[in-house]
């Protein structure tokens, strides 16, 4: 459990918790990316580089600007008239709150059961490749597909439509 | 004696090591680097500053700064004492911490940028094996930064650049990402060493650049204008056109802050045309198996410096694109053509070697750009020119 | 505490803080942050059983996570269209408003 484990979570947390309380949106959409940040860093510690990477180029370089933009968009950043939390903020505190007990009451009781190897991965992205093109192939033409999918459908959803009010 | 030239920072950084404890020594390594790569890059800066303005005013049949220093040498330096000593403004409505963060977030990525880059035999900061995938990583994080100084200032001109520069920017990170993906799969590592190593060949003392492949060169010239095109340069510099947004995403920022985006701006377009080196002009590698008793370090340098040139060339010359323009070039044209790239370099691997790759590849390619630039770039067939008189 | 349990933990902790978010934000592009934020911490649970249990070099974890990525995108792209499509729509972004089938 090394200091720099400590800072990474410390940081990932503190950008979560932001991004859920903070008024502004814009501002809570920054703060989502800096979790994203925090959370590439902890990939990168725990030897998946290819996830981290992976994880910045897709979360940061375009999941964050995609929310930015909406919000941007939808007049996300103008003050709200009616306050940020609904109505039935408690009960949802009180499940979410939950739901990390019963967690982390599972992980802490498992987890000296399991048996943990400490040794590195020596895992080049070559390997990654080979796995991809060998045993995951159908998962990645099933996720080209879903993702040309999801294109198709994004720009057919939010497209203006005839006669719509700009 | 020339091995020892080309490996003298390596040497020098060994010998500075070797004076520290054990425990430190690969600390110390690394802060060393670090600090060579912040002191070169930006004195580079400074040189292209002054290279661009004197360019561009010849190119403009006008002489550009020749008051500061002999031919305007010492420009750079008046530069960095006004930004530095100019007032911060800060407008009131302005998100103070966003406004901050902006500039150091841009400079602060686009140095990390350098780090995979190898700049001579033995000379780059960390061998990555994810290397390439880690720098476009990166690139996509200054997209970011530009956003955050373009809101924060709540300046519609600031907001209406920033959106236009993210729209373009992510548009051609695509064609920016597929065109180098022609290279890894040719050389078949995303580490950067290994690629310039695998062009470091010669046959008949000619070198194996991939730019002087059919698909290379396609995917050189396509990395080109997605390059150009990420880093806001001319002609694609519509978010920050003077003439049109007063400064765009920068609008509202001043003195040192200004200073850093400026810094930030160049050092992106240092890293984008040191990686277009590494990937398709060889790196480090000299042209001639003749020329390599000159060190790797000269070359790498030289061709950046060329690209550089290129870049305020193209600035001089060529007019800005509009918004619409660059979107559909981008979506219709380049991306298309990177995806074909990438069939035609797969055919070229399978096909042997021979004069008939050589044929099918540039057949097949000069093809599909003429008939894709008839039909895809199409322009919209105006009528005869209508007037409106005010009645 | 072992470094797994670490991992899960900070894992479970922002899983429950996006759940937080989801379930307490008014406007509808929080609620998919939150949404984001619970499959990243997933991604992490993923990952952190990828490295530390048996048979790393199977690369089942990563794989996982990067499928996991992809389809977060997919989503969140999918998800911010849908809310662009209502605000133009019923001109709010605001949940607690959209509580009518008619419009």
């Amino acid at each position: 459990m090394t200091i720099v484990f400590w800072i990474l979570a410390a940081l990932t947390v503190a950008g979560a918790l932001a991004a859920v309380t903070l008024r502004n949106t814009v501002h809570c959409a920054l703060a989502v990316t800096t979790a994203f940040a925090g959370l590439a860093l902890l990939f990168l510690q725990l030897d998946a580089q290819f996830a981290g990477f992976a994880q910045i180029l897709v979360y940061i370089g375009a999941v964050a600007i995609l929310v930015v933009f909406a919000i941007l968009l939808t007049r996300g950043s103008e003050t709200s008239e009616h306050g940020v939390f609904s109505p039935t903020w408690l009960a949802g505190l009180c499940i979410a709150a939950a739901v990390f007990a019963l967690l982390g009451w599972a992980v802490l009781r498992s987890v000296n059961a399991i048996p943990q190897q400490v040794m590195a991965p020596a895992i080049t992205v070559k390997d990654v490749g080979n796995a991809l093109m060998t045993r995951y192939v159908l998962p990645l033409e099933i996720v080209a597909l879903l993702l040309t999918a999801a294109m198709v459908g994004a720009v057919i959803v939010a497209m203006h439509e005839k006669g719509d009010v700009k | 004696m020339i091995n020892a030239l080309d490996q003298i920072f390596v040497l020098l950084k060994h010998w500075i090591v070797g004076f520290m404890p054990e425990a430190l020594q690969p600390f110390v390594g690394i802060v060393l680097s670090v600090v060579a790569i912040v002191v070169v890059f930006p004195g580079l800066f400074a040189l292209t500053t002054v290279l661009e303005r004197k360019g561009l005013g010849r190119m403009q049949n006008r002489i550009g700064p020749n008051r500061t220093g002999p031919y305007g040498i010492l420009q750079p330096v008046a530069d960095g004492i006004k930004s530095l000593t100019k007032e911060d403004i800060v407008p009131v409505s302005a998100d103070a911490v966003v406004h901050f963060l902006a500039p150091l977030v841009l400079v602060v990525v686009v140095f990390m940028g350098f780090s995979v880059l190898p700049m001579g035999r033995n000379m780059q900061l960390v061998d990555m094996d994810a290397g390439l995938l880690f720098f476009f990583a990166i690139g996509a994080s200054t997209e970011l930064s530009i956003f955050m100084a373009g809101w924060s200032s709540r300046n519609k001109y600031s907001l209406l650049g920033a959106m236009r520069a993210v729209a373009q920017m992510v548009s051609y990170e695509v064609p920016l990402l597929m065109s180098s993906v022609v290279v890894v799969m040719i050389t078949g590592s995303l580490s950067l060493v290994k690629i310039v190593e695998a062009q470091n060949q010669y046959t008949w003392g000619l070198p194996h650049w991939y730019i002087f492949t059919p698909w290379g060169c396609a995917a050189f010239l396509m990395f080109a204008v997605a390059a150009t095109a990420e880093t806001n340069r001319s002609p694609f510099d519509l978010p920050e056109g003077e003439s049109e947004l007063v400064a765009g995403y920068f609008t509202e920022y001043s003195g040192f802050k200004f200073a850093l985006f400026f810094l930030g701006e160049y050092l992106g377009m240092f890293s984008m045309s040191g990686l277009g080196t590494t990937l398709f002009l060889g790196g480090w590698s000299a042209p001639l198996a003749a020329l390599n008793f000159v060190p790797s370090w000269i070359w790498f340098f030289s061709k950046v410096m060329l690209s550089i040139c290129v870049l305020i060339w193209l600035r001089g010359t060529l007019p800005r694109l509009r918004q619409d323009q660059l979107m559909n070039f981008a979506w219709k044209f380049v991306l298309p053509m990177t995806l074909l790239n990438l069939l035609v370099a797969a055919l070229w691997r399978f096909m042997g070697e021979g004069w008939l790759r050589w044929v099918v590849c540039s057949a097949i390619l000069l093809g599909v750009y003429v008939v894709a630039g008839r039909t895809g770039m199409k322009r919209k067939h105006y009528g005869p020119r209508s007037y409106r008189y005010a009645e | 505490m072992t470094p797994l349990a670490g991992y899960l933990l900070v894992a479970a902790l922002v899983f429950a803080i996006g759940l937080a978010g989801a379930l307490t934000r008014r406007n509808a592009i929080l609620v998919l942050i939150g949404i984001e934020l619970m499959l990243n911490a997933a991604n992490l649970n993923l990952i952190a059983f990828w490295r530390f249990g048996p048979h790393p070099e199977a690369l089942t974890g990563v794989m996982f996570a990067v499928f996991s990525i992809a389809v977060a995108a997919a989503e969140a792209a999918v998800g911010l269209g849908l809310v662009i499509s209502i605000y133009r729509h019923v001109r709010t972004a605001d949940l607690d408003k959209m509580n009518r089938m008619k419009g």
